[in-house]
């Protein structure tokens, strides 16, 4: 009973943490919206706007109050809602963001499925062979992949195995030639377009995910490698590994049965959170691939200081990556009998 | 200095464990390797007038895009200038960047890290909190935040690169000193009469430093492929500087038809990257790892 | 003690990377019998327990002869030794809060021994393991099988250890400190469930152990061991007549009640014992 008030306790200071986070998070956007060098008001009036109409949005937008103030009337908005308009477009700026964020999420899911598909077969390897030559194999291998610079690496893939020996789609989500084929129901162009039955543009979606995803996957299988292997050492060397061998099973059957069993909580709590963190590549690989992504939308709008769109997007990250780590947090609790 | 010649006056044990680390990283061959490529970094940085061909930012408009051969090395870019020279330069740059951040990102990591670790109380609360706000974003993601808040150039990159990569050190820092806050050397400092401040400076900052130093060697390879991302972006250092990052950003749009152009930049921040990973790797295995997977 | 099951000879372990070895030249055999190993912390009795199940990947075994009945342990290859291990020979490990599987359900892992040596169905190694959960004396097995390892008490594992270790019938049952982690009320308790089973089944046991007083309780037979070597070998009613010094101060350094208040002897320990050729 006391236990479990304790983690009702431990639960409710989780959320109150997670509020003050996030109230951090919104004053941190909200210094860096007011920092950046674009003038919001000239980017909505012109250039050869009179004084008086400059004058007139400048008030409008509240610009003329003090800081504190302007930051309460900017966490109103935020609270219901409202994330301002996008100079560029102008619409409402979350409408343009969830518009992008199909195309994000579809290469980002595919990514980790590459990622865990790679790194947590290699983490076991290397723990299993723990000092030997798979495990060298491994470590090089996996620090490769954290090592290289992702947008240099998608650009020498582009040259080798698209320009020169055309096995893969080049830039883009599909062909140019299948542009607006597909209606657009979910965003997400897989699905779309089995939706509507175009398999041609299916495989061509394909065709042009395969290469950024896999240079993505491969490079967060680092993290998840690393980890697996640390995860999966600390479960061989305990007594019941010795139990296991007792009983006659054998080395394979110990490792998946019992060791690897054990930290599959762990494992998806490591996934989720490099799940997060793939939104870094993204915004590289995407550059480099035009991939019409959440990646793209971000650094096109840093270039020209929209300051809306920038100080949403960053907000948009944080709020993932905390939900992330939360939901990494529940899930350990769910799953491992012992915190249960 | 002053640091680290207090550090080495009250702990011999520690440099003591430095020796053996160092051993330990030459016996492996990838941290072995590390070490190799990073001597090699600074050699090129110090000498880059000997070693350059050619003048980094001497255009040529007769020769431009010429193809990998005697008289340039690594070919060059669209402007004639030699690419092998430039990368050389971009030593230097790159060398900057470390240099910078690490001075940056070490004291301040250190100092919030250890006053909230001894500290405690208040102090600690609000400290980690800031920690964890700028823990919820992908250091690249921020220091894109920071840098078009600052606008671009090198000098906001390495700012925001150092804005971004105190929290882990600081983290770090503190997770140390909570276990030296209650060791009897410092009960017995208290005792004495020693202000928090002194205490702190002297007793428990040198404490924390070896395993700082370690996990800023450790972030470098991080802190190197932020900077030539940004570089990448056009939100870094600016043209004609030689970064290397910026480099592959305008060879780009050659790629297709002068491979040269983004391979040999790519190369280099690979290897330097690559060269902090191993060394890092190795530290880690030198020391306890359980204790360098902790954010 | 007609034909040994177990018959060890010159038993030689080296651990990988270590200079000398961890054990040098035991010999001995094993009746259907109780035999206790005793010596302290570091003398290689727990290393001889893991070399007969050939557990220890990393060290290097040697020996004249290792046979249990007519086999030869040293020559199977790995795969018939999965067939020996649990099967034909087990061990009972030291402590239960880190011997079982943390994240798996009791009764699973009880089955699993008899599950991985039989061909039957999982309800039948279910059934087969509430019927031995039962005869290591746990109430209401069918609930304990439904509950994870850090539910029940250290005495309730233990006894479940006994059940997965004893469930395949083996011939041989190594007990590597089956008591030393258990409070002191449930201990004698725990050990008259394994001594019953054990002698019911005619099972062979080898009980390691560093406390005299149990091996003088529950063996027949006791070895001594001391860095690496067997001192000596002696009944267990004859321990008092021990004829080693190591083994007479062993028994010296041991408090007795309604003994002397003069404080216990100090342990002996002469370097010449080092090489000294048991008897």
């Amino acid at each position: 009973m006391s236990k479990r008030r304790l983690s009702l306790q431990g639960a409710t200071g989780q959320i109150g943490t997670i509020l003050v986070t996030l109230l951090g998070l919104l004053i941190l956007t909200f210094i860096i919206g007011r920092m950046m060098p674009a003038d919001p008001v000239r980017a909505i009036v012109g250039e050869d706007a009179t004084r008086e109409t400059y004058e007139q949005v400048f008030r409008s937008l509240g610009l003329d109050r003090p800081l504190w103030e302007q930051f309460f009337y900017y966490l109103g908005d935020v609270l219901t809602g409202d994330f301002g308009t996008s100079i560029r477009t102008g619409q409402p700026v979350i409408q343009d963001i969830l518009h992008v964020m199909p195309a994000t999420i579809e290469l980002a899911t595919f990514a980790i499925l590459i990622g865990a598909g790679l790194g947590v077969p290699m983490g076991v390897i290397a723990a299993v062979n723990k000092d030997r030559w798979p495990d060298h194999v491994v470590r090089v291998l996996s620090l490769f992949g954290h090592s290289m610079p992702i947008f240099w690496t998608g650009m020498i893939a582009l040259i080798v195995l698209y320009a020169k020996l055309d096995l893969v789609g080049g830039s883009g989500r599909m062909d140019q030639f299948y542009i607006g084929l597909v209606p657009e129901t979910t965003g997400f162009l897989l699905i779309d377009s089995l939706l509507a039955g175009e398999m041609d543009v299916f495989w061509s979606a394909v065709n042009h995910l395969i290469l950024p995803a896999s240079l993505l996957g491969y490079s967060s299988s680092a993290y998840i490698t690393r980890m697996t292997r640390s995860f999966m050492l600390d479960q061989l060397g305990q007594e019941y590994i010795t139990t296991a061998r007792v009983k006659g099973l054998s080395k394979h059957q110990t490792i998946w049965r019992h060791a690897f069993v054990n930290i599959r909580v762990q494992l998806v709590t490591i996934v989720a959170l490099a799940y997060g963190s793939l939104l870094e590549g993204a915004v590289l690989i995407e550059t480099v691939f035009a991939w019409p992504g959440f990646g793209q939308y971000l650094t096109s709008n840093l270039i020209i200081g929209d300051m809306n769109a920038v100080m949403t997007c960053v907000l948009i990250v944080g709020v993932i990556f905390i939900a992330l780590n939360l939901l990494s947090d529940v899930l350990y609790r769910l799953f491992d009998p012992r915190t249960r | 200095m002053s640091v680290t010649t207090a550090s080495r006056l009250r702990m011999p044990a520690s440099l003591n464990a430095l020796r053996n680390i160092i051993v330990f990283l030459m016996k492996s061959p990838t941290s072995l390797f590390g070490l190799c490529v990073l001597a090699l970094l600074i050699l090129v940085a110090i000498f880059a007038p000997l070693i350059a061909t050619h003048d980094p930012y001497a255009q040529d408009l007769a020769n431009t895009l010429q193809a990998p051969g005697n008289t340039h090395l690594f070919g060059t870019d669209e402007l004639g200038r030699d690419i092998f020279s430039r990368l050389v330069w971009g030593s230097r740059i790159t060398l900057t960047i470390i240099f910078l951040v690490s001075i940056v990102v070490g004291p301040i990591g250190l100092a919030v890290g250890a006053a909230s670790g001894y500290l405690g109380g208040r102090f600690d609360t609000v400290m980690m909190r800031i920690t964890d706000i700028f823990l919820s974003f992908p250091s690249l993601i921020l220091s894109l935040a920071f840098v078009a808040a600052l606008g671009p150039s090198l000098n906001n990159a390495i700012i925001a690169i150092a804005l971004t990569s105190w929290p882990p050190i600081a983290r770090l820092a503190r997770a140390e000193a909570m276990t030296f806050r209650n060791a009897d050397y410092i009960a017995a400092a208290r005792l004495q009469g020693a202000s928090p401040l002194r205490i702190i400076v002297k007793s428990i900052v040198p404490m924390c430093l070896p395993s700082v130093l370690i996990r800023l060697t450790l972030n470098m390879a991080t802190v190197i492929l932020t900077a030539a991302g940004l570089g990448f972006l056009g939100l870094g250092a600016q043209p004609p500087l030689p970064e290397w990052g910026a480099m592959i950003a305008t060879g780009r749009r050659y790629m297709l038809d002068s491979w040269w152009l983004v391979t040999f930049p790519g190369v280099a921040i690979l290897c330097v990257s690559l060269a902090f990973n191993l060394l890092g790797d190795g530290l880690r295995d030198a020391l306890d790892p359980k204790q360098m997977n902790r954010r | 003690m007609t034909s040994p099951i177990l018959d060890v000879k010159n038993l030689h372990i080296r651990y990988g990377g270590a200079s000398a070895d961890a054990v040098r030249g035991v010999s001995f055999t094993l009746g259907r019998e109780r035999l206790g190993i005793v010596g302290e912390s570091g003398s290689g009795k727990s290393t001889v327990g893991r070399a007969l199940l050939r557990l220890l990947p990393s060290a290097k075994i040697t020996a004249e002869t290792m046979r249990f009945e007519d086999i030869e342990l040293l020559s199977l290859t790995e795969k018939q030794m999965l067939g020996i291990r649990g099967r034909r020979m087990s061990m009972i490990l030291q402590d239960p809060k880190f011997s079982l599987n943390p994240i798996r359900k009791v009764g699973d892992q009880v089955a699993e021994t008899y599950l991985r040596h039989f061909k039957c169905s999982r309800k039948e190694a279910g059934e087969k393991a509430i019927a031995m959960l039962e005869a290591v004396k746990i109430r209401d097995p069918e609930r304990v099988c439904e509950q994870y390892p850090h539910e029940i008490s250290g005495g309730m594992g233990q006894r479940v250890m006994i059940a997965m270790m004893l469930l395949a019938d083996p011939d041989v049952v190594i007990a590597d400190e089956p008591t030393s982690a258990l409070d002191v009320t449930v201990r004698l308790q725990v050990l008259n469930i394994l001594d019953s089973l054990v002698r019911d089944r005619g099972i062979g046991l080898i009980m390691i152990s560093h406390d005299l007083n149990l091996v003088r309780n529950f063996c027949d037979r006791v070895l001594i061991m001391y860095a690496g070597r067997v001192v000596e070998t002696l009944a267990a009613r004859d321990l008092d007549k021990a004829q080693h010094p190591y083994t007479r101060g062993l028994l010296a350094a041991q408090p007795r009640i309604g003994g002397a208040r003069a404080p216990l002897a100090v342990l002996d320990r002469r370097p010449e014992w080092l090489e000294e050729v048991s008897r």
